[in-house]
């Protein structure tokens, strides 16, 4: 078996290069995530569109459009909860996501879905991706590199000083809304490869690596896609010759990426990461 | 004397307990007024009111038309672990009007020109987590420079900070003042910053005095801002509030 053999199939190379996408992807969206404090947020979403992908499935509704819209509903109802300040962000996320991941749950039970196709929306599957597939998730990564280019400084002015970037003229609720958006549009189009439950580390962890190597903002933008990406795209490798779960061979290998760059940066890394490792 | 902001019997809570109540407050052109008032008294809420950050659950916030306002945050809330250098924290000041993600050369020029007038010139590459307290603190009010604000907002502009720093941050206001620009700012600092202000406005929950050091360090206005007794000493022809807590002999 040679390392190379798994091209030969279609829908590996598919898998491959929405794997690789998505790993840039994650990576770039990944940095405002964790720049933000809101890594939480990404895990609590991915939740919440496993419940719209359940619930799309039983009324027949396209996946990505009824996915789509609970995962955007989702986000505008933790943000109208916290926003009326009973309860925090982090407590409104617990509640709705869970409850809508629950709901997922009891419907692909109720109805029937395959235990099967549950574990490859948690873990992530290689099978079954296509061409117009990976064509979409190409879109998204376009969309979202538009995005950050044509509000490169407001995003930016936003996530490191909201208060005073709202005295600016910088429409912070509007930034917000579009990083929600990116985010959500971002775990839809991913989470098929990654799973539900790993999509939150791939948004994660190719930004703090990228910060531990870097003080610029700029340049984590380039590298925590690049690491992404490599991360995608050798995990895709890894999972087909080890018979693992793409998702699991995926985040295993930017873990130890994670584990190296820890170790090699030493004290200025773990300085720079500063509050994103807990 | 232009009037660039009225706040009219305004009231603000946040949703719970009043925070301020009926405050009725003018900044004119050429102000350089500080807010004084103990922690929770409502300091940071009346600037606020003021920056347009909150509106008022009562009154009327009336601003100039077109008046540019810049604002220093408290420099303790600044994450110092975010990846950004001195340029780029200058260059969010033109933020709302760029779509170009790269600066280009005017604009490097403009922050060059604004960190060499404060003292800063050569750090435009360096992490704002290099810088000592009183670079930092000049960073923040580059950014606001930048504007070209007619009225300057700070927010607790020495906490925190060294003697020295304070000075250097007492002096910068003080030139900016006598360039034209209004400065209106909050502190704790009654000795070594508000004291030396032409105006101070007491506060706690309402509005208690406002008028110069000399109306309104005394100790009555004191004890009603502050609920505790206080001391007001004469020293070299300046005034020296001291406190002198209960029970300790």
């Amino acid at each position: 078996m040679t390392l190379f053999e798994p091209f030969q199939f279609e829908f590996f190379r598919n898998g491959f290069m929405v794997a690789t996408l998505a790993g840039a992807i994650c990576g770039l969206v990944g940095v405002y995530v964790v720049l933000r404090s809101m890594s939480y947020i990404g895990h609590g979403l991915s939740h919440s569109i496993f419940g719209g992908a359940a619930a799309s499935a039983v009324l027949g509704v396209n996946f990505y459009l009824g996915a789509g819209m609970w995962g955007l509903l989702s986000a505008l109802m933790i943000g109208r909860v916290a926003r009326r300040g009973k309860i925090g962000a982090d407590a409104a996320i617990g509640v709705i996501t869970t409850a809508s991941f629950a709901l997922g749950l009891a419907l692909s039970n109720v109805f029937g879905q395959a235990r099967r196709s549950i574990e490859a929306v948690l873990f992530g599957s290689i099978l079954g991706v296509t061409t117009l597939e990976v064509l979409a998730v190409a879109c998204v990564g376009l969309l979202a590199v538009a995005i950050i280019c044509a509000f490169y400084r407001k995003l930016l002015f936003a996530t490191f000083d909201p208060e005073v970037a709202d005295v600016t003229g910088v429409n912070v609720g509007r930034m917000e809304a579009l990083l929600m958006l990116m985010l959500a549009v971002t775990i839809l189009f991913t989470m098929k490869i990654v799973g539900v439950l790993l999509i939150s580390a791939l948004l994660v962890t190719p930004a703090v690596i990228a910060r531990m190597v870097t003080d610029s903002f700029a340049r984590m933008l380039v590298i925590a896609p690049l690491v992404g990406a490599a991360c995608g795209a050798v995990g895709m490798v890894i999972s087909y010759h080890a018979d693992i779960s793409s998702g699991a061979a995926i985040i295993l290998l930017a873990a130890f990426v994670f584990i190296v760059v820890y170790t090699v940066t030493g004290a200025r890394g773990r300085g720079n990461a500063g509050g994103m490792i807990h | 004397m232009t009037r660039l902001i009225e706040l009219d019997g305004i009231s603000h809570s946040y949703g719970g307990p009043t925070v301020l109540e009926h405050v009725h407050l003018t900044i004119d052109e050429g102000s350089f007024l500080g807010v004084i008032g103990p922690s929770g008294s409502g300091k940071t809420t009346l600037l606020r009111l003021v920056l347009g950050n909150l509106r008022p659950t009562e009154g009327v916030v009336r601003r100039r038309a077109d008046l540019r306002i810049a604002y220093v945050p408290q420099v303790e809330t600044v994450n110092w672990n975010f990846p950004i250098t001195v340029s780029e924290v200058v260059l969010m000041a033109a933020a709302a009007k760029w779509y170009r993600p790269r600066a280009t050369e005017s604009e490097r020029k403009r922050v060059a020109e604004l960190l060499e007038q404060l003292g800063l010139g050569g750090f435009e590459h360096r992490h704002i987590r290099e810088l000592s307290g009183g670079q930092q603190q000049r960073v923040f009010l580059a950014r606001a420079l930048h504007r070209d604000p007619e009225l300057l907002v700070l927010d607790e502009p020495t906490s925190g900070v060294d003697v020295r720093t304070r000075h250097e941050v007492v002096h910068l206001l003080t030139d900016l003042h006598r360039k034209g620009t209004s400065v209106v700012l909050s502190t704790h600092d009654i000795n070594g910053l508000a004291a030396h202000l032409p105006l101070i406005a007491c506060v706690n929950r309402e509005l208690i005095a406002v008028g110069t050091p000399a109306e309104v360090l005394t100790s009555s206005v004191l004890e009603r801002t502050y609920g505790a007794p206080m001391e007001v000493l004469e020293h070299g022809g300046m005034l020296l509030v001291t406190d002198s807590p209960m029970g300790i002999e």
